[in-house]
Parts: C-alpha cells; sequence; structure tokens
C-alpha cells in the first residue's frame, strides 16, 4: 500500500508543479510541454491507482517467485512497437523536408519549416526509431546471454515509458520552436535533465541485469551495449551543460561559448554517430547475426581488439567536423589522425560480421533477413571508409558543407543503421509474439529491394551533388574572379534534390511494406506464398542447343 | 591450452570454448591485412603529426616541421590571388570612374571584377541577374531613382541609402499622406498618378493634389527628381508595385528601402568596379559633359541630402 500511496503522491506533485508552471509562465510554448507532462501525470495516476494489485502485493511480500520463469519481454515488444512508429514517422518527416528542398513553397510557415521540421527528421531517426531499436534489442540480448531477467523490471518499463516521454517532448519542442540551436542536441534544458534521469535508470537496469547473469563471461554484445550507454551519458550530460533564463521557461545559455563551444558540440555530435549509431548497433550485430545464421562469431580476437581501439579512437575524433574554422590546427590535426586510425578498428566490425557468414553463404540467396543484414554491413564498410577519407583536410576542403555529408551520413543511417534494424526487428517480431513465422519472407524482398534503390537513389545524388556543389563554390575564372553565386549552386542541384526526395519515398515505402508484414505477423496471420529460395528448374531444358543439319529444300 | 579444443567443421577453425544463448566464438587470428593497415594508418598518424601542428602544450601547440598553418595557408594563397590581380587594381583606383569607359580593357576588368563582387554581396536582395523584386530595384532598366551615371551609383553604394551611422548615406522620406486624405482624395490622386504612365483616369481634383501634395519631388509630369532620390511615376516601372491598390498603399503608407554603406566592408576598388558592373546591366546613363569633375558630383548628392533633411 505504502509504494502505491508514495508513487500517487510523486505523481500528484509532478502534476502540481506542471499546472503551477503553466499558471506563471509568460513562455507559451514552455506551457504546451508543461501540459503535456500534467497529462502524462494524470494518465499514471489514473494507471496507479487502476492497477494497483493487493495479490500481487501481497504475494511480494512473501518473496513468491513472480509468475513463469520468463525472459521479461513486455518492454521489448513495446520497444519493437515503438521503433516501427518512429521509423516511419521519422522517415516521413525526411521524405517531406527533402522534398522541401526541391520545392521550397512547401515551407509551411511558422510550424512546419524546413528549420523546424529537419531537426524532428534527425531526432526522430537517430534518437526515436534508432534509439528505441536499441533499447529494445538490449533488454532482450542482454537477458538471453545472461541467463537471467531484467534486473530493475519497473525500472525498465520506467525507461522505456520516461524515453517516449523525452521524444514527444523534443518533436513538439522541434515544431513550436523550442531548441538550444546544437545540431542532434536541440531539446532544452527541462528535456535534458528528464533525458538524463532515463538514461541513469537504463544503465542501472543494463548493469544490474549483468551483474546477475549467469554466465561467466560477458558477451561482446554487451560491451558494446555497455558503452553506448555510459558513453552517450557523458556527452549528454557535458554538452547540454546550461544555466536556463528561468525556470519558467524553455530558454537557457550554455556553459560554453565560441569556438569551445563549438568543440564541445562536435566532440558530442561526433560520438553521437560513434557511440549511439555505431557502438550500438555492432552491440545488435554482434548478436543478431550470429543467430540468424547459426554461425559461431568469427573471431574472438579481433572482437576484443576492435572494441577496445574503436572506442578509445572514437572519442577524439570529433574536431575533424571544424576543419579550417577557428579551431587551433593542433586540434584539427588530432581530429583527422585519430579519425584516419579509426578506420581499421571501424572495419573490425564489418569483418566480424561478415565472416561470421563463413559456411553459411548460401543463406545470403535463401534469406532475407540475412541479405539485409549483409547489406548492412557492407554500407557500414562504405561509409567507415568514407567518414576517414572525408575527414582529410584536403579532402573536406571540398566536401565540407556541401550536400556529399549528406550522402555520407545517409549511406550510413539507411544503409547501415536502417537495415541492420529491420533485419532485427523481423528476426524479433516471430520470437516475441511466439508466431511460427512472419506474415510473409516475399515482403522483406520487396523491403530490401525498395530499400537498397532508395539508398542508391539517395548516395548517388547527394555524392553527384555534393561534389558539384563544392567545385563550384571555389570556381574562379581565369581573371581571378568568382564564377557562381551561391544561389547559382542551388539552382544546379534541383534535379539532384528531386532524385533524393525519389529515393527517400522508395525507402519509406519499403518500411511501410514492413510495417504492414510486421502487424500481419502480430495479428497472427500467415501469408500464403511460395517459399525463397527455390528457383525453377527444368532439366529437359538444362542442355546446349546442337546444330541442325539444314533443311533440304523441298522438291 | 586445452587439448580436445573442438574444431568448427566449414571453417576448420577452432573454437574458444564460451557460448552464450547458443552463440559461440572462433579463435580464429587478427586477419594479417587488417592488423598491417591498422599499424600502417599509426604510423602515418606519428609522422603527421611531427610534420603539423598537432601536441598541445602549455601556452602554445607544437608548429610542426613544416611550418604549416592553415592561416598561414589561406594568406599565401590570398597573396598570390591579389598580386596577379594587383596592376588592374591599381590602374582602375587611379582612373576616375567616369574616364574608365575610355579603356575597354580596364572597363572590362572592372566589370567582371564587379559581376564577382555582386554574387557575393548583392544578389541576395538584387536577385542573380540583377533583376530585383518588389521592393529591391531591378538594375537592368534605364530608372534610376537616385541616378544612374557611374559616379552616382558608385555613391549610392558606398554611402548606402537611409542607412543609420552613415552620415553621407542618402535619405530621403515620402510623407505619409494616411489621415491627410479623404477616400475620394486618395482615389483621385491615385488615379492621377496612374495616368502619368497612361493607366489611370485623371481628374481635375486628382491633378490639383498632385500638383500641391506630390509635383515637388516627382515633378509636374512625374518624371522624379535623382538628386532628390524621387521615383519617376511616369512609367512602367514600380518599386512597390503599380496596380491601384499598390499606389494607394504607397500614398497612405509609405515604404522605404534601406540599402547598407558597402564602404564598410568593400574597399573602394571593389566599390568603382560593382558600380561598373551596374551601370553595364543595360540602363547605366553617361555624365552629362558638365559634370565631368568628380567634386561636384558629389556637391550635387550632398545638397539632395541636405534638402530632404530639411
Amino acid at each position: 500500500m505504502e509504494a502505491v500511496v508514495r508513487r500517487l503522491g510523486v505523481w500528484a506533485l509532478v502534476l502540481l508543479a506542471a499546472i503551477s508552471a503553466i499558471a506563471l509562465t509568460p513562455d507559451s510554448g514552455f506551457a504546451i510541454h508543461m501540459g503535456i507532462v500534467a497529462l502524462v501525470a494524470v494518465i499514471l495516476i489514473i494507471a496507479t491507482l487502476g492497477t494497483y494489485d493487493p495479490l500481487a502485493k501481497a504475494q511480494s511480500i512473501f518473496k513468491m517467485p513472480p509468475g513463469p520463469s520468463r525472459y521479461d519481454d513486455d518492454v521489448v515488444r513495446w520497444g519493437v512497437i515503438a521503433t516501427m512508429f518512429w521509423g516511419l514517422s521519422g522517415l516521413l518527416a525526411g521524405v517531406f523536408i527533402a522534398a522541401q528542398l526541391a520545392f521550397p513553397d512547401l515551407n509551411l510557415e511558422p510550424y512546419l519549416n524546413f528549420g523546424r521540421v529537419r531537426p524532428l527528421h534527425t531526432s526522430a531517426v537517430i534518437f526515436a526509431f534508432g534509439g528505441n531499436a536499441l533499447l529494445a534489442t538490449s533488454f532482450y540480448v542482454v537477458q538471453r546471454t545472461c541467463r537471467t531477467t531484467l534486473a530493475f523490471p519497473g525500472m525498465a518499463r520506467f525507461v522505456f515509458w520516461g524515453y517516449q516521454l523525452f521524444i514527444v517532448l523534443a518533436a513538439t519542442g522541434y515544431l513550436l520552436g523550442i531548441t538550444q540551436s546544437k545540431e542532434y542536441a536541440e531539446p532544452e534544458w527541462y528535456v535534458d535533465l528528464w533525458l538524463t534521469i532515463v538514461w541513469l535508470a537504463y544503465l542501472a537496469v543494463f548493469v544490474g541485469t549483468i551483474l546477475r547473469r549467469h554466465e561467466p563471461h560477458i558477451y561482446v554484445a554487451n560491451w558494446f551495449y555497455l558503452a553506448f550507454i555510459v558513453t552517450i551519458a557523458m556527452l549528454h550530460v557535458v554538452n547540454n551543460l546550461a544555466v536556463p533564463v528561468s525556470f519558467l521557461g524553455s530558454r537557457s545559455y550554455s556553459a560554453f561559448a565560441g569556438v569551445q563551444d563549438a568543440l564541445t558540440q562536435w566532440w558530442y555530435g561526433h560520438n553521437a554517430v560513434g557511440f549511439f549509431l555505431t557502438a550500438g548497433f555492432l552491440a545488435m550485430m554482434y548478436y543478431f547475426v550470429p543467430k540468424q545464421a547459426g554461425r559461431p562469431v568469427y573471431s574472438y580476437r579481433l572482437s576484443i581488439i576492435h572494441f577496445w581501439s574503436l572506442i578509445f579512437l572514437y572519442i577524439w575524433a570529433g574536431p575533424h567536423h571544424l576543419h579550417y574554422t577557428a579551431l587551433p590546427d593542433w586540434a584539427q590535426t588530432l581530429g583527422m589522425v585519430f579519425s584516419i586510425m579509426l578506420w581499421m578498428p571501424s572495419w573490425g566490425g564489418m569483418i566480424n560480421g561478415l565472416m561470421t557468414l563463413n559456411g553459411a553463404w548460401d543463406k545470403v540467396r535463401t534469406d532475407p533477413i540475412i541479405r539485409m543484414m549483409v547489406l548492412a554491413l557492407a554500407f557500414y564498410g562504405m561509409s567507415t571508409f568514407e567518414g576517414p577519407m572525408l575527414s582529410i583536410k584536403a579532402v573536406n576542403s571540398l566536401s565540407h558543407y556541401t550536400d556529399w555529408t549528406i550522402g555520407h551520413v545517409h549511406s550510413g543511417a539507411l544503409g547501415w543503421n536502417g537495415m541492420i534494424t529491420f533485419a532485427c526487428v523481423y528476426y524479433l517480431v516471430p520470437r516475441l509474439w511466439q508466431k511460427e513465422r512472419l506474415y510473409s519472407l516475399r515482403m522483406i524482398n520487396w523491403h530490401f529491394w525498395l530499400a537498397t534503390l532508395g539508398i542508391v537513389f539517395y548516395a548517388a545524388s547527394m555524392w553527384v551533388a555534393g561534389i558539384t556543389q563544392g567545385l563550384m563554390w571555389r570556381e574562379y575564372g581565369s581573371d581571378g574572379y568568382l564564377v557562381n553565386s551561391f544561389v547559382d549552386t542551388v539552382s544546379a542541384l534541383h534535379l539532384m534534390y528531386v532524385a533524393r526526395a525519389f529515393g527517400g519515398i522508395l525507402y519509406l515505402t519499403g518500411a511501410v511494406i514492413m510495417a504492414y508484414n510486421i502487424w500481419m505477423t502480430i495479428a497472427g496471420k500467415q501469408r500464403a506464398e511460395a517459399p525463397m529460395g527455390d528457383t525453377a528448374h527444368d532439366e529437359a531444358a538444362d542442355r546446349p542447343i546442337l546444330h541442325e543439319p539444314a533443311a533440304q529444300p523441298a522438291e | 591450452m586445452m587439448a580436445n579444443k573442438r574444431i568448427d567443421e566449414p571453417t576448420g577453425t577452432e573454437f574458444v570454448g564460451h557460448e552464450w544463448d547458443g552463440i559461440e566464438e572462433l579463435n580464429t587470428p587478427l586477419p594479417r591485412w587488417w592488423l598491417w593497415t591498422f599499424y600502417a594508418t599509426i604510423a602515418w598518424a606519428l609522422v603527421y603529426v611531427v610534420l603539423y601542428p598537432a601536441w598541445p602544450l602549455i601556452n602554445k601547440a607544437t608548429s610542426g616541421t613544416l611550418g604549416w598553418s592553415s592561416r598561414g595557408e589561406l594568406t599565401k594563397e590570398m597573396t598570390a590571388a591579389d598580386a596577379a590581380r594587383q596592376g588592374i587594381f591599381e590602374q582602375i583606383a587611379a582612373t576616375d570612374i567616369e574616364q574608365l569607359a575610355a579603356s575597354p580593357e580596364l572597363m572590362g576588368q572592372a566589370i567582371a571584377g564587379g559581376a564577382a563582387a555582386f554574387k557575393v554581396n548583392c544578389v541576395q536582395c538584387h536577385g542573380a541577374g540583377a533583376a530585383g523584386s518588389a521592393g529591391y530595384p531591378n538594375l537592368n532598366d534605364d530608372d534610376w531613382i537616385w541616378g544612374g551615371t557611374l559616379s552616382e551609383i558608385e555613391y549610392s553604394i558606398t554611402h548606402g541609402i537611409r542607412w543609420e551611422g552613415a552620415d553621407a548615406t542618402r535619405v530621403n522620406y515620402m510623407p505619409a499622406f494616411e489621415g491627410m486624405f479623404d477616400t475620394a482624395q486618395v482615389n483621385a490622386l491615385t488615379g492621377h498618378v496612374l495616368s502619368l504612365s497612361g493607366k489611370g483616369t485623371s481628374s481635375a481634383a486628382g491633378a490639383q493634389l498632385f500638383a500641391e501634395n506630390c509635383a515637388a519631388c516627382h515633378g509636374a509630369a512625374g518624371a522624379g527628381m535623382p538628386e532628390m532620390g524621387a521615383p519617376a511615376l511616369n512609367d512602367a516601372i514600380w518599386l512597390f508595385g503599380g496596380t491601384e491598390a499598390e499606389v494607394k498603399k504607397q500614398i497612405l503608407a509609405p515604404r522605404h528601402g534601406v540599402m547598407p554603406a558597402w564602404n564598410e566592408r568593400l574597399d573602394p576598388v571593389t566599390i568603382k568596379m560593382l558600380a561598373a558592373y551596374v551601370h553595364s546591366r543595360g540602363g547605366g546613363q553617361q555624365a552629362a559633359p558638365a559634370q565631368e569633375d568628380a567634386a561636384a558630383e558629389t556637391e550635387v548628392a550632398q545638397a539632395a541630402k541636405t534638402d530632404s533633411d530639411g
């Protein structure tokens, strides 16, 4: 009883604080955010009252084992649903802003202009889609590779739902114009504080689960998950150090100024890529690729060396985002050399993933999930080669500020993060909902090809656009004068922008097919279809055509 | 090591011996090409941090044995570019702007340099083709609010239009007639203004209002007065639009454009080149013979400013 009363009291206090904030703040965006918080508090109060179960309470007093001895998968199931939902939202936002760049009339002022929807897109795909995929898979993987259930089941639920509240506050904030203008760290101080609480809870659940493992060793996937959770906590806290203008308003001032602020931001921004999108997703790869392939991991030694070299080198590479700026030359040099040294540690993950298929390469032909994983690893390899290359100052002087960077990011995001996530969700859904198989394997095949074609359109068009842009910006005539105005370079890219938006539509279409497939699988349906991997073989036709003697002319 | 290591059949590699949820690991050694490439990148990095600025010390960082710096590189490139153009720059600087046209080679160089500077500094308002847009004058026509000779254009660019903080800026303000005229009067006046370019219908009342309130600046026939920056009203070119509603709006609550004084950002030669470029867009006017003295030109402009201020 006391726990319920305490919980009710906490939520009532939150509700009271939120209502007071709404009443007192002069900032309408902040008031809307506090309204969302108040709504959540009301829902939780009702839910707490409704779920009070005296029997369960009594059982826990007498330390009775809770239910059947199964893994704690509720939160994983929620995570998979959230991954799909935010994935579709984020891709849709991406297609919308791609269309805005090609057709600027689509900028709907003020809520849906490019400046507000762009962070909505990036945060939705990275933190909402990617973040939920990491939450769900980490809880799934850590339980199975530690042969135990989650350490703090209640806290795990808080992590999931608290993270969704963070996403909603961040996303609505962007549209309302609430931003601290730090790329990939746009949410303001109070949303940052909330995420810090949620993230520390996540760390507690994850570490707690590892501590109660029934395996002698910690599996490599869990090293990567742990590196991701710990480093993101550090990056998030440091980069978001800020002083609120008022505790009743959304605005704040960063603790850093000038070039220090820029360096902190790109230390954060680069390692968000390194530890969120690389380390975290490598963790997914290390569990789901060997499981789906049914093969042992290629090299234990490689996994050790590339893990430690990756996490040691990645953290220093951020300054390459600030080449040829006010950042001192020595810092630019270090950012560049660490990026170059990062090449092989990054590729270690690709080698370990791809070579795990040794002895099972035939599955690339027959298993569309394996095919997605292979494509994801191939794009991982390509973008982790392209990244160090772009960090070389001579290359960067051409590529920086151009669409080449956008193309690079998307070959990583769509190719690596997107594809590996899709593959993992396809793996998880039948197991989590205890279905015999997915609704349709052939629809995965469709998804695979639409997504691949979409990435090709996206990366190729942005590559052409970026190099065009870079060359036009630096073009000087023989008389020593600039040849192009900025707007000339913009109009030269129109066709490439249309091609990019088309690629995005293909990728989104693939994801819609996936959502349908997942939906039908959860509904318990199975599509009647020919199995994958069977190619028709006509034995009679499988021979050369022999030369026939010419027919005799008729008499 | 244990003697009876298990071997993975498809690859012939031995297992490490750990197992998690059915996942095992092979004891494959590090691929040699991977390891040597990794070593090579580290060796390359070690060389690079000696050659280039890299190691932060207490007061400054090592500057590298090559002596390279990004600022040094920029200075070198800019110096080379400046040196290549120095001859032309000096000639343009030494030539009176109205005399530029006498040397087609010099004029050509000035127009090329002006075109480049225009792309960086002017297209944001005047458009990539200098065709302007509502509120931003078209520079391709022969309608000049503040005068279209080379020296008048140079003056406008140098000191700007209504640019706060620039003493010599070109300034004028048209009175807002809101509240001074009733609706019928505004309609009559608008009709007369439009009739000057053959669009509206004039009336005695409109003509009289124009003569009393507008002709002092815009001229009796609406030909405008560049000395005061009063636009011509008798042509088809309208800065803020030429429909009846737009003209009416401009009479009641006139809008006034602002252009920066570019001498705050650009050197005199670049401004001269910009003037040559704008002048060359098609509508440039020739200076009257009496105005060959540039000082006199400046005096006229100054007088105009004093007038409009007064």
